[in-house]
């Protein structure tokens, strides 16, 4: 392999470098703890809001660069609304999580509305949402905390309380079997994948990777998938929330990859002018993105309410950064037009990593936001120099 | 000047040669101007002319190009545009540089602000401001701002701006190419009484007639090279002569033969006027009527702002442009095509002059930008068929002969000449059947576009129709079957591909630009 190549693919994969760097520092310093079964369970739980709300902020990130600053408001807004109408109104729980759906896709329309076809800033039209939404909060909760213990139903369909893990249906002692089954067949599954395509791409005479290249890689992934339900599966087994994370993650990464209309928010953000002059409805694809950031800030605000079984007005505060921050770490650009679903992924296990990490060795928590800072800066930085070709000041 | 005493000489360029990767622009000009004088520099489109003068202003700087400026009797070396400035050498550009949001006053000392760098002193700003918005006699307070006067009072800012720093060698590019007849008269005007209180200046203008009367000698360049100087005193500097110096080239075999198929009238355009979708009162387009057959390479002549772009994209599903009307009939039928959408579903393909700009995702691989305009075409209920879509980009890469390792390559790592094969197949795979092309060679070397006329030739072989636009007549009068030319919004002629030359485009553009 010659020495280009392999700068290459250490510029594909920096993000994952950097993971593995970072946790095996963490690992260190905190004597192995931060690998434990059940920390490796709770980065999962307290994350959750994190992957699902960064994989509809890539949307818009990729529309170019635009952010949505209301999805932490939005997210206690849903939560809100649901609590009260469980709780106060007595409603049917699927009623209500019917109705914190559709609130939170009509915010989002209202949001894309005015910024896709009014043209109003993200950033001024979010930014509004963000205090608007707050303050319904407040007034939703008439300023008080809603407990939803009593919803044991829908706190333990959105992975909270006591019982947030799926059951072994195998009656595992000590080590949950279902979860390593699901680990396994979700490793065949990969494995038959790949090949599928390999042996389809090699039949029509496309090119295809190296053999070593996609073995390595293959064998790299199986065994991740294999390590981490092993790990989970010695605590408690799958958290409930993690298979919405996947249905968000799987689902997401299918459309930004392989639809139509995912190709449109890659388009939109490289050359906006090029794609509409392609016939495609450039306005259409900035409101399908704050629709859909809406959407999935719904789904948080029920993951969230479920993990802290009550609603408060204060919750999901700094979600958007998080979310945001996320993006820009897994090699989202600034601009707008490159970043992948996998990749936002990456930038948030990281995030979550630090954290973690930063609180078993006992980090002042202030410091722990400084840490985060820089390196949120520090990922941007490498994005715009290396697309600049590597030189750090800009051209006067 | 009484024969004897020799005037001064206040600026000389000696053999400059400038190359940008792949192109000499400019190769060995010499020019000299004399104090005092109007001097105008001529030639086509992507001559040298504006290359030339970024050379003098620093804006690109010394050690980029070579030769040497002697100015006022010394060899400068300017590095930046403040050093240029600084000697007095002032630079006015064809898109004037006028903040909109700033007062008349503001706009004049940007950059060159009075006072302190801790305190502008708005006094003399506005004392300064309207002293010198008398000497280009503007009538308008120094407060106003920017956006709420016109282009023509704004080109007068300009002026007050460029004196505001001390010009003595004033410098204008196409100063009077978006003023109307009286704003035009008024300025050039003004250049002749700034002219005999001394000061030199270079005008640089398409329009001749305005030459001849303001010039006192007139540089033409062709091709990057000095071609001659005219003296008024002792040189004819008639129209005529200047375009014959302008185009005065031989037209070798640079373009590949066909024979030519016409078949029934394809696309008819009629009476077609469009405004600028900024300023509603400015008709763009005005009353175009045109139309193109099956297997026909129709070419669109005319200077750069004659309104070429704006009826192909006004035509290309109202891309451009508000207001528009008229009638536009494919196949005989009349269509109203109210989105890009609609005009490639009626199988019109428009590929723009600006490819990075307007034509290709450069952050994005070459097989993403091939497909775009034809997503549907590679998938199936909105799925892609990554596969398929592969395959399709390696067949338009290895069709046209676009020289790249694989189609995963980013476009924006291409050069210019393969850029434009990714885009025009693009196109192709939305196999339309009217394809406009806009400014399809520009900006690539001579191999490439000979690779380009090729695929036009294969395009009308099959039976489809080619609008090319193109500034540059030799590639207009090598392809076309049929010109128009268009000046100021308006066609001024309809020549047969064969009997026309440089000469009758450019005197058609030049009677109707009077």
């Amino acid at each position: 392999m010659n020495k280009a190549k392999a700068l290459d693919i250490v510029k594909k994969y920096t993000m994952i470098l950097v993971l593995i760097i970072v946790t095996a520092f963490f690992a260190w310093q905190t004597e192995g703890s931060l690998l434990l079964p059940m920390n490796i369970s709770s980065l999962i739980s307290q994350n959750a809001y994190v992957f699902i709300l960064a994989t509809g902020m890539l949307l818009c990130i990729l529309t170019g660069g635009n952010i949505d600053l209301s999805v932490g408001s939005v997210v206690c807004f849903t939560g809100a609304i649901g609590a009260v109408l469980m709780m106060n109104k007595g409603v049917n729980m699927y009623v209500a999580i019917l109705v914190m759906v559709l609130v939170g896709t009509l915010i989002g329309a209202f949001q894309g509305f005015w910024i896709a076809y009014v043209r109003i800033p993200p950033f001024i039209v979010t930014l509004a949402g963000m205090l608007a939404f707050r303050g319904l909060s407040n007034v939703v909760l008439d300023g008080m905390t809603v407990s939803i213990k009593e919803q044991e139903d829908f706190v333990n369909l959105f992975g909270g309380g006591a019982n947030c893990y799926i059951p072994d249906f195998f009656g595992g002692n000590g080590l949950n079997i279902t979860c390593l089954l699901v680990g396994i067949v979700a490793a065949v599954i990969y494995i038959v994948i790949q090949l599928k395509n390999r042996i389809d791409r090699s039949r029509k005479g496309y090119e295809v990777e190296s053999l070593t290249g996609m073995l390595v890689k293959t064998v790299l992934i199986v065994a991740v998938i294999i390590a981490f339900t092993y790990k989970l599966a010695q605590h408690k087994g799958i958290p409930t929330v993690l298979i919405w994370v996947m249905i968000v993650v799987m689902v997401y990464g299918y459309i930004t990859s392989n639809t139509t209309t995912g190709r449109y928010f890659y388009a939109v953000g490289g050359n906006e002018k090029a794609t509409k002059l392609s016939g495609i409805n450039t306005n259409k694809v900035y409101f399908l993105a704050y629709l859909n950031m809406g959407f999935l800030a719904a789904l948080a605000g029920m993951v969230t309410i479920a993990r802290m079984t009550s609603a408060q007005p204060t919750y999901g505060q700094n979600y958007e950064m998080d979310a945001i921050g996320s993006c820009f770490i897994g090699g989202a650009s600034a601009y707008g037009g490159t970043g992948t679903v996998p990749g936002v992924i990456v930038g948030a296990v990281l995030m979550g990593v630090i954290n973690l990490g930063m609180s078993l060795m006992g980090v002042d928590q202030n410091m722990q936001k400084v840490v985060k800072g820089v390196v949120l800066l520090a990922a941007v930085i490498f994005d715009v120099v290396s697309k600049r070709g590597g030189k750090l000041i800009s051209k006067n | 000047m009484g024969g004897l005493t020799l005037a001064k000489i206040l600026l000389e360029m000696k053999n400059i040669t400038k190359t940008f990767p792949g192109v000499k622009a400019l190769d060995n000009v010499n020019l000299q101007v004399e104090e005092g004088e109007i001097h105008a520099l001529v030639g086509e489109n992507g001559a040298g002319k504006s290359t030339l003068m970024n050379v003098l202003s620093g804006i690109y700087p010394y050690g980029t190009y070579e030769g040497d400026i002697i100015y006022d009797g010394e060899v400068c070396k300017f590095n930046t545009i403040k050093d240029s400035e600084a000697k007095g050498i002032v630079i006015i550009h064809q898109e004037l540089a006028l903040v909109p949001y700033m007062t008349i006053g503001e706009n004049m000392f940007l950059g060159n602000e009075r006072g302190s760098k801790f305190k502008i002193n708005w006094n003399e700003t506005g004392e300064l401001a309207t002293k010198y918005l008398k000497t280009v006699g503007l009538k308008e307070p120094q407060s106003t701002l920017i956006k709420d006067i016109g282009v023509g009072k704004q080109q007068l800012v300009e002026i007050a701006k460029a004196l505001a720093k001390n010009a003595k060698l004033l410098i204008l590019d196409e100063p009077t190419a978006s003023l109307n007849e009286d704003d035009s008269k008024a300025l050039l005007e003004l250049l002749l009484k700034f002219k005999k209180e001394g000061l030199t200046s270079i005008i640089i203008s398409h329009k001749l007639n305005e030459i001849s009367y303001v010039a006192d000698k007139i540089t033409v360049i062709r091709d990057g090279a000095t071609i001659e100087t005219l003296d008024k005193e002792t040189d004819d500097i008639s129209e005529g002569r200047i375009i014959k110096g302008m185009v005065g080239r031989e037209l070798s075999d640079r373009f590949p033969k066909r024979e030519s198929n016409l078949g029934d009238v394809m696309m008819e355009v009629k009476d077609w006027n469009v405004y600028h979708p900024l300023y509603s009162e400015r008709k763009v387009v005005d009353n175009v009527s045109i139309n193109v057959k099956k297997g026909e390479v129709l070419g669109i002549a005319g200077l750069m702002g004659a309104g070429r772009t704006e009826l192909a994209m006004s035509l290309f599903g109202k891309s451009y442009g508000e207001n528009i009307s008229g009638k536009l009939f494919l196949d005989g039928k009349e269509v109203h095509l109210n989105s890009v959408q609609d005009a490639i579903d009626h199988k019109l393909a428009y590929v723009t002059e600006d490819r990075k700009g307007n034509g290709l995702i450069l952050s994005n691989p070459i097989k993403i930008n091939t497909t775009l305009a034809n997503l549907d075409a590679v998938s199936n209920h909105s799925i892609i068929d990554k596969d398929k879509e592969y395959g399709v980009a390696v067949e338009y890469k290895e069709k046209l002969g676009t020289k790249c390792p694989t189609v995963e390559q980013n476009v924006g790592n291409l050069s210019g000449g393969n850029q434009q094969k990714v885009l025009l197949a693009k196109w192709m795979f939305a196999n339309p059947d009217i394809l406009i092309l806009d400014e399809p060679t520009r900006g690539i070397d001579v191999g490439a576009k000979y690779e380009i006329y090729c695929i036009i030739n294969q395009l009308v072989s099959e039976g489809k129709s080619v609008i090319m636009i193109s500034s540059e007549l030799p590639e207009i009068l090598g392809m076309c079957d049929r010109i128009y030319v268009m000046n100021e919004g308006k066609i001024v002629g309809e020549l047969d591909g064969k009997e026309a030359t440089q000469e009758l485009i450019m005197s058609h553009i030049l009677k109707a630009g009077k």
